[in-house]
């Protein structure tokens, strides 16, 4: 046998004191890292297949059980670390594409980080938002510049078609495919609860959800899978996926050992098929290309839906929202470089695309010069972590966000970025039916409700102490805004002027 | 209904069909409408001039017949129904359709077939009458795409057809098999018995444009069809 190069990244640590041998680490690991061993009457690792998704540790009766990093460490090198030297021994020992699930981990700015937030003292008051009223409620679409009046003097405007938002957070595009129907269905119950919108993604929308209809986001990719005129009509906006920050630039290729009859009969495309997503919708080579199928879906849902385009933040995002915002879409969605993803190749996640932070911030600016900003609404995603990243990318310029990331998480997603198994022990990026029965959806659907709600309130503390009563008044006012530790390029790129100033 | 469609623009001539009551119209004029028929059921609607591009996108059970040339991308995920081009149309004819027929008497642009897919009982087909460009049969996923190169000569087809083919089937009358297709694709002279299997698709279109199904069908045909054994799959390794 060959000898394995690598080492397992996770230690299993098994107070064997606490440890009841009750097996149910064993029976909750589908990676099969717990055994019981009748010859020895104990419980053994196998910590080769460990990923540090923590099931066993929080289901652990009498938490006998650790997951810790393996002390074991290459020697150490600051150019050659671990990570990089067993990336090259997978490739030596298998000839693969390193592929890796999530957003990208590496250490990257997180401008986020690095921008506060203002307050207000003596001169301007703050607002108490828990006795005056605070709106949190947004609009996106175009907004309409053209009121003309009749000779009663009554106002008439053109109106185009919205959406309206009780917060100004939706839930990003996760496809059924990439999650499980459990995570759907919460997804899609806790939008109808919170007053907002999930996003089917591109793999379309189970029969049993259309009753969502209301608060859903039905994604058209390059693909087309499940895309007909009643998945069309179905949801309350339809989404053009253009990218991904996860992976700009590339497409999808769901294998066909995953097409079950679930998502056979969702996609509409033969079970054990494989469902390849091109990189490039083939019939957009330029603007206007975007613009006729724009058009078409407006036409062909009778000018009812507001349709959104979604793009990766990359170099060009400033000329290439613009682009878009004359394409006559409605909304634009950006996705930032640490956006997650159910799978994508590693060198892709984690070299390709820009922070959505400077993304934002240059596509807002650009809008604005060039006079077009309010023909497009601007949501952002990528990495939208907390009430304070919500505040910060509304004051650079957005109407709202995009979460997925910390949707999972509500879930009870753990981070261990192992989506591309397939063998998700949170039943949230799996389809193996024994594994989906873990995630309950009542409680998944409550745990996002309460996450989203405790962020809508952080938001009107923020917004209050700026002295700020609607996110109207919070879009784009880059005032409320200053940088910690950055340098003039990224202030200038940002917007905003450095902490003192 | 009869529409003079002369200086009327999509959305009105849309409009007009899909809220009447009447379920055949017959469009006068046309030149240069996109969108037609975008996702019009139970309707059928017959064309004088050249609709823009977009023609039945969408299509979910309406039937469109088009006396004159189509442009882009007609019936891009069309769904049921059938289009019928009494002409020629232009490249990304039938984009990730998945069911109903497409008919087209001359030749058609790039890209024919892009994508296609079939799911249980829905079965898309495209037959184009002459020759197509290249990327025939694109990442063709399912239904069937049979190219007649009528009046022809050489092979009907451009380059890099089947590209990225993962299932279906194409039918290409031609003397000889197109040249450069991926090893992804395997390519046979359709055996008699393969033959009659599209004789259904053959006779549909000598009703529409006239012509001899026998005739058409004694000639020398390919079958295109995906090649199991020499799948896609990129080889991935977890990180």
């Amino acid at each position: 046998m060959a000898i394995e190069f690598m080492n397992p990244l996770f230690e299993v640590i098994r107070d064997s004191d606490r440890c009841i041998k009750c097996r149910v680490c064993e029976r909750q690991c589908a990676n099969e890292v717990h055994k019981y061993d009748a010859d020895l009457d104990k419980m053994i690792s196998n910590e080769m297949t460990c990923v540090d998704c923590q099931r066993c540790v929080c289901l652990c009766p009498t938490h006998a059980l650790k997951i810790r990093p393996n002390e074991n460490q290459f020697r150490e090198n600051a150019n050659w670390t671990h990570q990089t030297m067993d990336e090259v021994y997978k490739q030596a020992g298998s000839g693969g594409v390193l592929l890796s699930a999530m957003g990208n981990p590496k250490d990257l700015p997180v401008y986020w980080d690095r921008i506060l937030l203002n307050a207000s003292q003596v001169t301007n008051p703050p607002i108490d938002p828990l006795r005056e009223p605070m709106e949190t409620k947004t609009f996106l679409g175009k907004k309409n510049q053209g009121i003309t009046y009749d000779e009663n003097g009554k106002a008439h405007y053109d109106k185009t078609p919205y959406l309206e938002l009780d917060v100004p957070i939706m839930f990003s595009a996760m496809s059924f495919g990439s999650i499980s129907k459990n995570a759907h269905e919460s997804l899609a119950r806790a939008a109808t609860e919170l007053g907002t919108f999930y996003n089917t993604g591109e793999g379309g929308l189970h029969r049993d959800f259309y009753k969502y209809g209301a608060n859903t986001i039905c994604q058209v990719a390059s693909g087309r899978f499940g895309v007909f005129k009643g998945y069309l009509d179905a949801g309350a906006a339809i989404e053009i996926k253009m990218g991904q920050g996860a992976k700009p630039g590339i497409g999808g290729h769901l294998p066909g050992m995953k097409i079950n009859d679930e998502i056979s009969r969702t996609r509409m495309i033969p079970k054990g098929t494989d469902a390849i997503s091109p990189a490039p919708h083939h019939d957009i080579y330029s603007i206007e290309d975007l613009r006729q199928l724009v058009i078409s879906l407006k036409e062909a849902t009778n000018w009812e839906k507001p349709i959104i385009v979604k793009i990766a933040a990359v170099h060009n995002v400033a000329a290439i929202a613009s682009g878009v915002a004359r394409s006559g879409a409605d909304i634009i969605a950006i996705d930032g470089f640490r956006g997650g993803t159910g799978a994508a190749p590693t060198r892709i996640r984690d070299n390709v695309g820009i922070p959505i932070e400077l993304a934002l911030a240059a596509v807002d600016s650009r809008l604005r010069d060039e006079g077009i900003r309010n023909d497009v609404s601007v949501v952002v995603g990528g990495s939208v972590r907390s009430a304070a990243d919500v505040v910060k990318a509304i004051a650079l310029g957005a109407d709202a966000v995009y979460i997925a990331t910390s949707a999972l998480l509500a879930m009870g997603c753990h981070l261990c970025r192992s989506c591309n198994t397939g063998k998700c022990n949170w039943g949230i990026a799996t389809q193996r039916a024994d594994l989906v029965k873990r995630l309950n959806p009542d409680i998944a659907a409550e745990r996002l409700v309460n996450l989203v709600t405790a962020w809508d309130h952080e938001i009107k503390e923020m917004m209050g102490g700026m002295g700020i009563n609607s996110i109207e008044a919070l879009r784009g006012n880059r005032l409320m805004l200053r940088g910690v530790g950055l340098t003039q390029k990224e202030l200038d790129i940002l917007g905003i002027q450095h902490a003192g100033e | 209904m009869n529409i003079d469609a002369k200086n009327h623009g999509y959305t009105e001539l849309n409009k007009t069909i899909r809220e009447s009551s009447e379920e055949k119209f017959e469009l006068d004029n046309v030149l240069g409408q996109r969108y037609i028929g975008a996702g019009l059921s139970g309707k059928e609607i017959l064309i004088h001039g050249t609709p823009g591009n977009a023609l039945g996108a969408y299509l979910n059970g309406s039937k469109i017949i088009v006396h004159g040339n189509a442009q882009d991308a007609i019936g891009d995920t069309m769904n049921d129904g059938a289009i019928i081009v009494h002409g020629n149309c232009g490249d990304t004819t039938g984009y990730a359709m998945r069911s109903g027929e497409i008919y087209v008497k001359g030749n058609a642009g790039y890209r024919v077939g892009i994508h296609m897919k079939s799911y249980q009982e829905l079965y898309p087909t495209i037959v184009i009458g002459g020759k197509v460009g290249d990327f025939l049969g694109e990442y063709q996923a399912g239904g069937i795409i049979i190219v007649l190169g009528i009046g022809v000569e050489g092979t009907p087809v451009g380059s890099f057809c089947g590209t990225g083919m993962h299932g279906g089937e194409m039918f290409i009358r031609s003397e000889n098999a197109p040249k450069g297709l991926p090893k992804q694709v395997c390519c046979n002279e359709a055996t008699d018995e393969e033959k009659q299997t599209i004789r259904k698709y053959i006779e549909r279109f000598t009703k529409h444009f006239g012509g001899n199904t026998d005739e058409l069908l004694s000639a020398k045909f390919y079958k295109l069809t995906p090649n199991s054994a020499s799948p896609y799959k990129q080889l991935y390794v977890n990180n």
